[in-house]
């Protein structure tokens, strides 16, 4: 089905599954611990043995040797498999890095040699008896001293233009009566979820079947493919559930190259975890930036002047971080400029977190609109309404589908009790903490992928849906299984849903926030062709066929649905695709985040007291599970704003603080109760489905928020994430 | 993790005797360290002797008026003992501004003590580190170093004490008893404990290689308000940027230890005397002759507006 003009009315409008609050389908598996994730396929394979990945200990050079005598016969050692052994393996198609190294190092951790035991303890004590030599070279490892160097980045898919323009920003500046041009920084940040990297691989003669942990199914069959250089149609990877991602699973990491190698190596299936410690600086992360923001203004707020340079680092070959992307569409003015530079930077790569630039871009520009505001002596979220814009502000002729940020931040004020808000910095006391409040704007965007799907009829009236779609926590599971129910006029307890497998139709897989929109509509398209089979067995007219209740009907005729499958069953695939509906439309989603933190009047210690977010993602498809990815994306964002950052130690280059412990994300008792409002809306010129991811969205803007109520409670205005105590306990207002 | 042999030991006299017979072995009881840190082959011991089933865990009246506690019981139970909480209010504070209820059940008095540092270079076996790896160097002191010590430390380290019992123990002068593989014992006042640095920062305090911790004596009951203030960058579930341990009488005399910014709890009884003079003259003599680094100097600001904050909460 190709989807080339807005969607009219049709099934999914019935909303009598699709929009209800639903607890997700799997949630008993993994409450009882039978949901199995990719280290726990222990009835699949028989005998694994165990890989332990070892890291580089230097950030840039060579190996000159890596002594093994030792460590081969250390108890239980099977194989030692290094770059040396296994001979050149290219890179992936959407990462840079090189998954094994040697002889040359481009960072710290990466992997250089793989260790293969009968036990992971036997592997890992083998590990330590490596004796590795190596030549280390110079490195560039700080990116604020490469920011002079750094390059302009070539365009490309998931990189636009190194420079945009409209208007004329330079003379637009320089004569705007009110002005602000400031540096803002954020730091190297981790993904840090709950399941490290692992990977189960076995091969079967030249065919690989992996257990695996990542987002995106088929660019792990085309990466893996094009690594170990072996035919696509002979790997097979399974991801039936993901233990987190946050974009740090997207495709092929160490893992599963070391996996495959080890396995092909031992004539054994293999299981890898990568140790926590290694993660931070083996894999890949959100990388750190240098923002400069200029606005200019008209006194009685209109921006007229939007400028956005910025600069980041990555490994040769990296992507650089977009944070240009929310700026370009996120407020009206008519003078505009934006410009990306890019460092290369011996560390780990840098690539896809959470909100990928738009996450790091709107830490910056709404700590700058919240600066403005204060200049212009008006009230932050009045400049913000005032700003809006209903058209892509670089193409007038090319309107938002749907866009209700002003509804967003009204409705956001008037429940969060905004009018409550002091315009005074570090003018409200409760006992000995200071207390602010802060707001910022979101957005994230919404695009839509090409999804296909399979779907089953059984003659017990089951509808089995698959489809290479992964759930990485998200509930993938259930919101599929919402939209076959919905199709099929079924209940939940009647559809089963099988994702993460790469033998079923290719979708999207989970990412850039296209995940619930794209898998969606891929099952919708499955479940038309299914419902016209359906019709088509049962001598039913097909634009008269209703599906309700378990039956079709047609006029006065009514038949169970089970009947259409006959003996065998009945099975439709289809997938969807689209037309130019995205270059029609900006499409994205909105939001408004407010919060209020207290800051210790003493020790300037910083606790988030309150958060509301208010949401406009086109149809929710399960109010549920959205609320669950705001709350989360809040949560994250708290994290981004107050305590997430990879130390660079710019001598040696790497990241420093690389496990648990130091690297901080929120505890429980970091994270007070946060209210989600979730705007109606549908975009019918999305898809059928007529709804938007909503995934990303949450943490976008929250780090500014939190940022933003920090300077209202202390009057100390911190523009380098994260807002620590240390940045403010030497400006901090006398104790009272 | 590398190999390593395991025995059981039931009694003290067993448990000296065992480390007697194996040179290098280490005790283990809780593990909430060690085991880690052998994880990680920070730790490598050949022999472990577990000492968890001595009869050590039990906390009695001292006959001077002051509690016994035993080298086994648990934080768990030791924060919740009612003696505890209504005498040594700080020590009870401060076991549970640590670690997770998981790990105090797990944790022991005397493996408390004796956790070894969270500098982030002692961690990663890659890098140059005094502490682990006698004479490599120390990264720490021109690399990342937000976390570790202004003053004590050497050239060769600045890896702080990351604990909070202990700092309370400081503060309340706890006595640590312990018994040698030749059965002597010897009571070592905390503040005499642990070892700063200077050259040989790989020896954490004066226990001799068979030394085993049986008890640590609390002197009686001192009166006052008790604070514990642990200051970290989020509100639970982290190591102290700072954190400090008070005693406060009516008079406004009193005792204050400070952690998070030395290899050791830190107190002066000549910063102490200042204590009416207010909390920055108190901070600026335990602090004289501190070294911070640039990443780190904000503790000792931090040090002194924690101390003001917590006066100011006693006077109200």
């Amino acid at each position: 089905m190709k989807f080339t003009t807005p969607a009219g009315p049709n099934p999914t409008d019935q909303q009598r599954v699709i929009g209800k609050p639903t607890s997700r389908i799997e949630g008993p598996l993994k409450t009882t611990g039978q949901a199995k994730y990719a280290y726990e396929y222990n009835e699949e394979v028989s005998n694994p043995a165990y890989g332990y990945v070892v890291g580089a200990g230097i950030a840039r050079g060579r190996i000159e040797a890596i002594h093994q005598t030792r460590a081969k016969l250390s108890p239980g050692v099977l194989a030692i498999v290094t770059a040396a052994n296994i001979g050149p393996l290219r890179t992936g198609l959407f990462y840079t890095d090189r998954l094994l190294a040697g002889p040359t190092i481009d960072h710290y951790h990466q992997a250089v040699a793989i260790v293969v035991a009968e036990t992971f303890e036997q592997a890992r004590a083998a590990a330590a008896l490596l004796r590795i030599d190596y030549v280390r070279e110079e490195g560039a490892f700080d990116l604020a001293a490469g920011k002079d160097s750094a390059q302009a980045p070539p365009a490309g898919p998931f990189s636009p233009p190194a420079e945009t323009s409209v208007g004329d920003f330079a003379t637009a500046f320089a004569s705007a009566p009110v002005t602000l041009d400031e540096t803002y920084t954020t730091p190297d940040q981790s993904h840090a979820m709950m399941e490290p990297h692992a990977t189960m691989a076995s091969w079967d003669g030249d065919r690989l079947t992996c257990w695996c942990t990542i987002q995106q199914l088929s660019w792990g069959v085309r990466d893996l493919a094009h690594i170990l250089d072996v035919p696509a149609a002979n790997i097979r990877l399974i991801s039936s559930y993901i233990g987190g991602g946050f974009g740090g699973k997207g495709t092929v990491l160490s893992d599963l190259v070391a996996a495959a190698l080890a396995a092909r190596a031992t004539g054994r299936p293999v299981k890898v975890t990568l140790q926590r410690p290694l993660i931070f600086n083996n894999t890949i992360h959100r990388p750190a930036t240098i923002q400069r923001i200029r606005l200019g203004a008209t006194p009685d707020g209109k921006l007229t002047a939007i400028g956005h340079e910025s600069w980041s680092g990555n490994l040769r070959g990296g992507r650089t971080e977009t944070t240009i992307a929310s700026t370009r569409l996120m407020y009206a003015g008519a003078n505009r400029m934006t410009k990306l530079r890019l460092a290369i930077l011996d560390l780990a790569e840098g690539s896809a977190m959470r909100a990928p630039g738009e996450a790091s871009g709107m830490m910056a520009l709404e700590i700058a609109m919240d600066e403005m505001a204060e200049k212009l002596a008006m009230d932050p979220v009045e400049f913000r309404i005032i700003n809006d814009t209903q058209v892509d502000p670089e193409n007038s002729a090319r309107p938002f589908s749907t866009r209700l940020l002003v509804e967003c931040l009204k409705t956001g004020a008037e429940r969060f009790g905004w009018s409550q808000h002091n315009a005074t910095p570090a003018a409200v006391r409760e006992g000995q903490w200071l207390v602010g409040m802060g707001v910022a704007s979101a957005i994230r965007g919404a695009p839509v992928m090409p999804c296909a799907a399979r779907v089953r009829l059984d003659r017990n009236g089951i509808v089995t849906v698959e489809t290479d779609m992964t759930d990485i926590g998200t509930g993938s599971y259930t919101i599929i299984a919402q939209t076959a129910a919905e199709m099929m006029g079924i209940g939940l307890d009647q559809v089963v849903v099988k994702l993460g497998d790469s033998i079923f139709p290719v979708s999207p897989g989970s990412a850039g926030q296209w995940g619930a929109a794209s898998a969606t509509s891929g099952v919708y398209a499955a479940c038309v062709k299914l419902r016209e089979a359906v019709a088509t067995a049962l001598e039913l007219p097909v634009d008269e066929a209703r599906f309700e209740d378990g039956r079709v009907i047609a006029g006065d005729r009514s038949f169970p649905l089970a009947d259409a499958a006959g003996a065998e069953e009945l099975v439709a695939e289809d997938e969807m695709t689209y037309g130019d509906l995205g270059r029609q439309y900006a499409r994205d989603t909105f939001g408004a985040h407010f919060v209020e933190v207290g800051v210790h009047q003493y020790t300037g210690e910083i606790r988030v007291r309150r958060m509301l977010a208010v949401a406009h993602a086109g149809r929710i498809l399960n109010p549920t599970a959205a609320r669950s990815q705001m709350i989360g994306a809040m949560t994250m964002g708290v994290g981004a704003a107050l305590m997430e950052k990879m130390e660079v130690d710019t001598r040696v280059g790497f990241f420093v603080n690389h496990d648990l412990a130091g690297y901080e994300v929120p505890v429980h008792a970091d994270i007070p109760h946060l209210d989600v409002v979730l705007l109606e809306d549908s975009d019918p010129t999305m898809s059928p489905m007529k709804a938007k991811g909503i995934g990303e969205l949450g943490i976008v803007g929250v780090a500014a928020a939190i940022a933003n109520a920090v300077y209202n409670a202390t009057g100390v205005r911190v523009r380098d994430y994260p807002v620590t105590l240390d940045k403010l306990i030497d400006k901090l207002p006398v104790p009272a | 993790m590398k190999a390593f042999t395991y025995e059981r030991v039931r009694t003290v006299a067993e448990a000296a005797a065992a480390r007697a017979r194996t040179p290098g072995a280490k005790f283990i009881a809780g593990g909430t360290n060690l085991l880690d840190l052998m994880k990680l082959q920070i730790e490598t011991p050949e022999h472990l002797i577990d000492v968890g089933k001595l009869p050590l865990n039990t906390i009695e009246p001292a006959p001077d008026g002051g509690l016994r506690i035993g080298a086994l019981v648990s934080n768990t139970k030791l924060a919740a003992d009612i003696r505890v909480r209504r005498d040594y209010g700080v020590l009870s504070r401060a076991i549970l501004a640590g670690a997770s209820g998981q790990l105090r059940n797990k944790a022991t008095t005397a493996g408390n003590l004796l956790q070894r540092t969270r500098c982030p270079y002692f961690y990663d076996t890659n890098q140059a580190c005094n502490k682990r790896k006698p004479g490599s160097g120390c990264a720490a002191i021109e690399g990342s170093s937000r976390s570790l010590a202004v003053i004590g430390g050497s050239s060769s380290c600045i890896a702080t004490y990351p604990g909070d019992m202990a700092v309370a123990m400081m503060a309340l002068d706890a006595v640590i008893e312990t018994v040698d593989a030749r059965g002597a014992t010897r009571s070592i006042p905390i503040a005499e404990f642990y070892r700063l640095p200077g050259e040989t920062p790989h020896i954490d305090n004066v226990l001799t290689e068979s030394e085993l911790i049986t008890s640590v004596v609390l002197p009686p009951p001192v009166g006052g308000k008790h604070t514990y203030y642990k200051v970290r960058d989020r509100a639970s579930y982290a190591f102290a940027l700072v954190s400090v341990a008070v005693i406060l009488q009516e008079n406004g005399t009193g005792r204050v230890a400070v952690g998070g910014v030395a290899p050791r709890p830190w107190r002066s009884r000549e910063a102490e005397v200042l204590l009416p003079s207010g909390a920055q003259a108190v901070t600026d003599k335990l602090f004289a002759g501190a070294n911070p680094t640039e990443e780190n100097k904000y503790k000792l600001t931090l040090v002194a507006r924690t101390l003001a904050g917590v006066l100011n909460e006693a006077k109200r």
